[in-house]
């Protein structure tokens, strides 16, 4: 098919078309027996018009799929420790890092060391477990915010959520990102001079590492005797922070309100991700 | 590898309570190989609390259990059978979760799974829904990650796939800000990449040839988008030799086509992209491609050529000015489908008048309509005749240089067939009598 020199130029050039031609129609055109008239053809779905590229398509998506999900080969590094404070994983590749990084220390509420796999999660965290402000709001009206993005509903407790949660959303009875707080008074960083009493139950053993102590050390004993028992099955609470002691950000005294307590995302992956978290470690050095 | 219930059991129990993490990330790899496997991924299902479990290693404080138990669960999406890809709904609201996470392998595995699993069952959709999947992959689409993107693209076009996607999908997806990003992800320009455009002009096909609101992607600029990318494809063709330039074209084609027959499309006609020549130059170039990549497309393109110059003067003045009706008639020769297209085309040129005819006149037309008579196909004759019926009317002379090529002769031959004849006849008569 020989298309004119022309028109590769045509392409490229400036938008825009030539005068059309005068229309001039005679009505014994398209009569009968003739029927033609010129027709804009719409195809819907499932038209076997479609088939070919349809199959086309389907083949690609074969070829494309087979690719994933396997574990890729990982180019291997010499063997690194996380540089967050206090966590000492080790890894051999890089991709490895960025997924630990991004699921452990990325959206850790700083009062609890609590992991959340998003923002959005951990600020409804932060809210409902560290805010006071929120707690007396929510004697009055419904503040328990649907976790689900795009449902606006609020709800006056956090049982009344999870009913909606289950029943609306159909998400699981259990949903992991979804735990009442225990009591309340438990987990409010008013002040970090003050020690908080937890049950340790085996069940509990994470909820353990939600203590924030003044005093050094306690956390680690909290730990030892916590791992003595038969660590909790994954089932359960997912998402807390990895099992080494986090040294806790140290908070000035009398502070009410919790605001937005993240870990700062000046903690860029893979250059200085030291750079937040070492001058909390200085700060506690020379207390 | 087929692993029986007791090797299942063991490599969960080590994945669990394991105190190496080592071991335990071993024992999840393991797994995964015999979950490659159909009878592996039965036993699994129907082990009492094995997705439990799994879930559980999904949702833990370990990344790299985590990672490994999405590999897991991304293996039984594969699956063909719907009790299998039916025992991972405990773990979609966490793999809806993880969205709006961070980790772009681990994002581009959940939505892999996740458009794995809405391929195979009903079920898995009408519980992603409620679950919220539409505003998940809303926020999600807004990754810079073009991995992902990809990734969610075909999980998307999965969904919009499903049967009842346009009464129970199509619109809550009409409803979010996925279109405009869809749009955005299809601009052409520096930053278009292959793979991801494609799965959003298959998730846009969708939307569109299921006929719900196109009025709406209209105003949110689809036209205009799509009319640049069908500019841009015509040019990548011209550059490179890239294999996976018509599996680009496909959809865009059947979108544009699609779209232009919706009424809203008159009212953006007036911008110039519409009446801009080029994208008959571009759709040419991509016709000729077609012709030698993939010539069961030729369809697809001739389709939006008429429907480009069924009601537009300017653009049946542009094929001819562009000198674009000889290498139409090359075409004729491909198939009956294509050749029915072609003779479509050219009526839709020969009907605006004798302005238009003259124009056609001379040249290998004649001889080409004559070669078209001696088709068998019905339907080919029956285009034919209509053209010649419209170049009798409009184009003096035309019927005396058919009747000196023998064109009788070659109308005889369908005197009989009962679709044919009224007009064979009728084309006789005028031959012969003016």
């Amino acid at each position: 098919m020989q298309l004119p020199p022309a028109l590769h130029a045509r392409l490229a050039g400036a938008p825009g078309s030539a005068e059309p031609l005068p229309v001039e129609r005679d009505p014994a055109a398209g009569t009968t027996p003739f029927s033609f008239a010129p027709r804009l053809v719409r195809f819907p779905r499932e038209h076997d018009f479609f088939e070919d590229g349809d199959v086309q398509r389907h083949l690609y998506l074969q070829d494309v799929l087979t690719q994933v999900g396997g574990a890729p080969e990982r180019p291997r590094v010499p063997e690194f420790t996380c540089q967050v404070a206090g966590c000492c994983q080790v890894f051999d590749a890089l991709e490895d890092y960025e997924h630990h990084y991004h699921a452990l220390h990325r959206n850790v509420c700083s009062f609890c060391k609590r992991a959340f796999p998003s923002g959005h999660l951990l600020d409804t965290h932060i809210l409902e477990w560290h805010d006071s402000l929120f707690q007396i709001l929510a004697e009055r009206q419904d503040m328990y915010q649907c976790l689900v993005e795009g449902c606006t509903e609020k709800f006056r407790t956090s049982r009344d959520r999870k009913e909606h949660l289950v029943m609306r959303h159909l998400y699981p009875a259990d949903f992991r990102f979804d735990k009442p707080r225990r009591s309340r008074g438990q987990d409010f960083a008013v002040d970090s001079r003050i020690i908080w009493r937890t049950d340790f139950s085996m069940g509990d053993f994470y909820k353990a590492l939600s203590i924030s102590p003044a005093v050094p050390g306690a956390a680690e004993q909290v730990l030892a005797e916590a791992l003595g028992d038969d660590r909790a099955p994954s089932e359960g609470d997912a998402m807390e922070v990895c099992s080494e002691h986090v040294e806790p950000s140290p908070e000035p005294a009398g502070e009410r309100r919790a605001y937005s307590h993240r870990i700062p995302s000046t903690i860029c992956f893979g250059q200085g991700a030291s750079r937040g978290f070492k001058s909390a470690k200085k700060r506690n050095k020379h207390q | 590898m087929i692993f029986g219930e007791a090797e299942i059991q063991q490599f969960l129990r080590l994945a669990q309570r394991g105190t190496e993490e080592k071991e335990r990330e071993g024992a999840l790899v393991s797994l995964r190989r015999g979950l490659q496997c159909p009878e592996t991924q039965q036993t699994f299902i129907r082990l009492e609390g094995s997705i439990r479990t799994l879930v559980g290693l999904l949702t833990s404080n370990q990344a790299l259990l985590q990672l490994e138990a999405a590999r897991c669960l991304h293996e039984l999406s594969h699956s063909e059978q719907s009790a299998v890809v039916e025992a991972c709904l405990p773990a979609t609201s966490y793999l809806l979760t993880y969205l709006s996470g961070h980790s772009s392998d681990f994002i581009e595995l959940c939505l892999y799974t996740l458009g794995n699993l809405i391929v195979e069952s009903e079920a898995v959709r009408r519980q992603l829904l409620p679950q919220g999947i539409v505003p998940a992959l809303a926020a999600c689409i807004q990754s810079p990650h073009l991995t992902v993107l990809e990734a969610l693209g075909y999980a998307l076009s999965q969904l919009l796939q499903a049967k009842e996607a346009p009464e129970k999908i199509i619109p809550s997806v009409l409803g979010s800000t996925l279109p405009q990003h869809m749009l955005q992800l299809l601009q052409p320009g520096p930053k278009l990449n292959l793979g991801v455009a494609v799965e959003f002009a298959w998730c846009l096909h969708y939307i569109i040839c299921s006929q719900v609101n196109n009025a709406l992607l209209i105003t949110q600029g689809a036209l205009s988008t799509l009319g640049l990318l069908l500019l841009d494809l015509a040019g990548a063709v011209q550059r490179t030799e890239d294999a996976g330039l018509e599996l680009l074209a496909c959809p865009v084609l059947r979108c544009l086509s699609n779209l232009l027959t919706e009424a809203a499309a008159e009212a953006v006609g007036g911008q110039l992209q519409l009446r801009d020549e080029r994208v008959v130059a571009a759709l040419f170039i991509l016709l000729q491609f077609l012709l030698q990549k993939q010539p069961s497309l030729l369809p697809e393109g001739l389709w939006l050529l008429n429907n480009l110059t069924a009601n537009s003067p300017s653009f049946c003045t542009s094929l001819l000015s562009l000198d674009l009706i000889e290498p139409l008639l090359h075409l004729l020769s491909v198939s009956n489908v294509v050749s029915v297209l072609v003779l479509t085309v050219l009526c839709n040129v020969a009907e605006k008048g004798p302005a238009y005819c003259q124009r056609l006149w001379p040249g290998p037309l004649l001889s080409s309509l004559l070669d078209t008579l001696a088709f068998s196909d019905t339907e080919v004759v029956g285009q034919s005749l209509e053209l010649l019926q419209l170049l009798f009317l409009y184009q003096p002379g035309a019927a005396q240089a058919f009747l000196q090529q023998s064109g009788l002769q070659a109308l005889q031959r369908h005197e009989e067939v009962a679709q044919l004849q009224d007009r064979v006849h009728a084309l006789q008569q005028t031959a012969l009598h003016g």
